[in-house]
């Protein structure tokens, strides 16, 4: 008796657990009726903010934490922080349940399809401190002629030497290349049995400053641009360089990336962002390196910019606070702190001198801020470059022009 | 079997007298199940099947409003766009095609092999073996992924081992060439005739689909056969020991080979097993998803994308939530006509004619097969 007592409750309470849960599934559209992503208007409340970060270490995650904790006991708004294991993955499933966290990590290739479907809201105008942001990161967080969101930070692209290697093979300072012929002469020098003079990884990210350099681009505005004759002439200046195999991809040498390449001294060169600093000094204290600019080429100097930007949620119901944190947070004082803590260059301009004062020798990265494109941002472009890069990894086999055709028809499917 | 068949029948029309609560009470009790199933599997498996029908973005609640129906145009979009969502679809068929086509006939085989092995009296140590081929399966496939990438990295264990033969082993996890493309190339051919390399289905050329897995393709089946092989082992063991050793002793007596045997006593009454471990590998194997989201993400050149990660890169990742789901659910029809067509070829089959013959003199001395055939 007592048997079929507890079973009758155990069927009732999981009837009680399952309607509730029922109850509670159907009721996740309570948001629908929120603002959209128009400018007029944050809006305001009591509510605490929940900030969603994907940190590359420990040491991104405390310092933004810390500072996340300062402002919330200067302003007495409630925040959280939240280090996210897939941004993607919890960004996605934040909107869909109309509970999506107030301020987040966006890169610059998400945002076309969260704009899209009207999950952000443009707060780029309302910044007390828009001016101060470099003009190339501001255009690079614009879509459809609204700027989005702030750039928290960024980085470029530079020529990354290890100094031993280069001394070992007889090079100078006066040798550092800054044309292409040069970069072909120093790569040649400093190849040798089990190490490549450049190595970088097979991808548009990379490959993409030497069709910078040619004068290239993969869209120029609403222009698809990729098939010009610039970008051929800087695969094949690319291709043959790899058939030499003075220029090898990280991944065809048994590294993961490039940095890994460098560290391990199977590449005397690699093409990497500022990021490499930090992976330096924990996995390769012992490697001595110097950065230059890219070298440029035959129109000019180029390199890469990469920049994420703190995305504000157009379901969030207290976007005035949120506003207030992204000021704070990307105040030059703030972002020369996080520049120390972890790494990329601050977005402001007024924090420049200083940042070049504290980091003489990564000025070279700086140094790009005034010539780097950026990736195409819009909708369906990063399926596009993904496949691109698809493409590179057998560009030593393949046909340039008729890589970058496909690339042209692909991105036309998607720009314009 | 028909006993207990013929039993229920008898008493299931007519409810009344003293079993009358029992619907009732039948009900309340399934209720629970019948409850959270429908709300984590009957209503999730819906909605997906409306978001694939819907031009839905991945922003609130699908059922909104603001949310339209476009007929099969996400379907199409992959099927028939001739862009690239088409051709991405396109190349995660083929990779897992050919997956699947290896890794399904090989790991059958291999546990099977396995299974008889472990399952001889005489062998020594068996529980030993058993624990040992059975480790595998046990272990997190993120863990094993890991293993995996470390052991065939350029300068990794199983590139050393190849090294000690004079092979210079391939850059395995970075390698998007086709092994049949590869094969081709060490007797000269390394380009196709314009019929084969202008056209084919899915936007991938005729050429690309007949080339085979890539190398880095082929590192990952030899995981997958190296993981699941222990689990069928093991139900193949149980199904071994259910095979009474009289019909073997049987066949000796009529002087059967050890490998008649095998075939011709053994293997029919492993059939129901067999079907179970084909359709489980054939499921498991359309639905490789970990070992390429902790491993390749479908790199390199889009040679490991199979549909199952590309479901999740379209709607998580590119925010096409359309698309993803018209995806996972073409790869649903595909898993359900791969196991009605394997439940047809292994169907129950009445002794051909020809065969009936031999066995026919004299008149009603059973031989072991027909036991076999009579006894279901």
């Amino acid at each position: 008796m007592t048997r079929h007592k507890s079973r009758a409750m155990f069927g009732a309470g999981a009837l009680a657990v399952a309607g509730v849960l029922v109850l509670s599934g159907c009721g996740g559209s309570g948001f629908d009726d929120s603002e959209g992503s128009t400018t007029e208007g944050l809006t305001s409340s009591e509510d605490g903010l929940t900030i969603l970060i994907a940190a590359s270490g420990d040491a991104e995650a405390t310092a933004v934490e810390d500072t996340v904790a300062a402002w919330s006991e200067e302003s007495g708004v409630e925040a959280t922080v939240e280090v996210a294991s897939d941004l993607n993955q919890q960004l996605a499933q934040g909107f869909a349940a109309g509970s999506p966290p107030d301020l987040f990590y966006l890169s610059s290739d998400a945002i076309a399809g969260y704009a899209d479907n009207g999950s952000l809201t443009a707060y780029g105008d309302e910044l007390s401190n828009k001016d101060d942001f470099y003009p190339a990161l501001v255009e690079n967080f614009t879509y459809d002629d609204e700027f989005y969101c702030a750039p928290k930070d960024f980085s470029t692209l530079g020529l990354v030497i290890n100094t031993d290697l280069w001394e070992a093979a007889g090079l100078t300072d006066a040798d550092v290349p800054t044309t292409w012929d040069e970069l072909s002469d120093v790569s040649e020098t400093l190849t040798t049995d089990g190490q490549v003079g450049l190595a970088f990884g097979a991808e548009y990210q990379r490959v993409g400053a030497f069709m910078a350099q040619a004068g290239g681009a993969l869209v120029d505005g609403d222009t698809v641009v990729a098939d010009s004759p610039e970008n051929v002439e800087a695969l094949e200046y690319v291709k043959e360089n790899l058939d030499a195999g003075t220029f090898a991809y990280a991944a065809d040498i048994g590294a993961g990336w490039g940095g890994e390449a460098f560290g391990q001294g199977l590449a005397a060169m690699v093409i990497e962002g500022n990021w490499i600093g930090g992976a330096m000094t924990a996995d390769y204290p012992d490697v001595n390196y110097q950065v230059a600019e890219l070298p440029a080429g035959p129109s000019g100097e180029g390199t890469l910019q990469y920049t994420n930007c703190w995305g504000m949620a157009a379901d969030s119901p207290n976007q005035q606070a949120s506003l207030e944190l992204v000021e704070y947070l990307t105040a030059a004082d703030q972002q020369l702190a996080f520049s120390e803590a972890f790494g990329p260059m601050p977005s402001v301009q007024s924090a420049a001198d200083a940042w070049t004062e504290a980091n003489p020798e990564d000025a070279a990265f700086l140094a790009g801020a005034d010539y780097a494109q950026f990736l195409p941002t819009q909708a369906g472009t990063a399926d596009v470059v993904a496949d691109f890069n698809a493409q590179l990894e057998s560009l030593a086999t393949g046909d340039p022009a008729a890589i970058l055709q496909s690339v042209q028809s692909n991105l036309e499917a998607s720009v314009g | 079997m028909p006993n207990t068949v013929t039993a229920r029948r008898a008493g299931s029309r007519k409810s009344s007298g003293i079993r009358r609560g029992e619907v009732a009470a039948g009900w309340l009790f399934t209720a629970p199940v019948i409850l959270i199933l429908g709300l984590f599997l009957l209503v999730p498996v819906l909605m997906a099947i409306w978001v694939s029908v819907s031009d839905w973005q991945g922003r609130g609640s699908p059922f909104s409003g603001n949310v339209g129906f476009v007929g099969l145009d996400n379907y199409a979009a992959v099927t028939s766009g001739g862009g690239l969502a088409e051709r991405n679809f396109g190349l995660s068929i083929r990779n897992n095609a050919w997956y699947v086509l290896i890794v399904v006939p090989l790991q059958t085989a291999l546990s099977l092999f396995l299974a008889v092995l472990v399952n001889r009296a005489i062998l020594r140590g068996r529980g030993l073996f058993r624990t040992a081929f059975y480790f595998p399966s046990v272990t997190s496939s993120v863990a094993i992924t890991i293993l995996w990438l470390f052991l065939f990295s350029t300068t990794g264990v199983v590139n050393s081992f190849l090294g000690w033969f004079g092979v210079e082993g391939p850059n395995w996890f970075n390698d998007p060439s086709q092994i049949f493309h590869n094969a081709l190339a060490t007797i000269g051919i390394t380009g196709a005739p314009e019929a084969l390399t202008s056209g084919g289905p899915l936007g991938v050329s005729w050429f690309e689909w007949i080339g085979g897995p890539s190398v880095a393709m082929f590192a990952f089946m030899l995981m997958a056969i190296f993981t699941t092989s222990g689990t069928f082992m093991l139900l193949f063991i149980a199904a071994l020991q259910n095979v009474g050793a009289e019909l073997g002793e049987a066949g000796v007596m009529d002087g059967a080979t050890g490998w008649q045997r095998f075939r011709y006593i053994t293997l029919p009454q492993l059939r129901p097993t067999l079907f179970t471990v084909l359709t489980l590998g054939l499921i498991g194997c359309w639905q490789v998803f970990e070992q390429i989201y902790t491993g390749t993400q479908g790199g390199p050149a889009k040679t490991t994308l199979t549909p199952a990660y590309l479901s999740y890169q379209s709607a998580f990742v590119s925010q096409e939530w359309g698309e993803g789901s018209a995806i996972a659910f073409i790869l649903f029809l595909i898993i359900i006509a791969f196991t009605v067509f394997q439940r047809w070829v292994l169907r129950e089959r009445p002794v051909s004619k020809r065969r009936a013959r031999q066995y026919e003199v004299p008149p009603h001395e059973a031989t072991p097969h027909e036991i076999t055939e009579t006894k279901r």
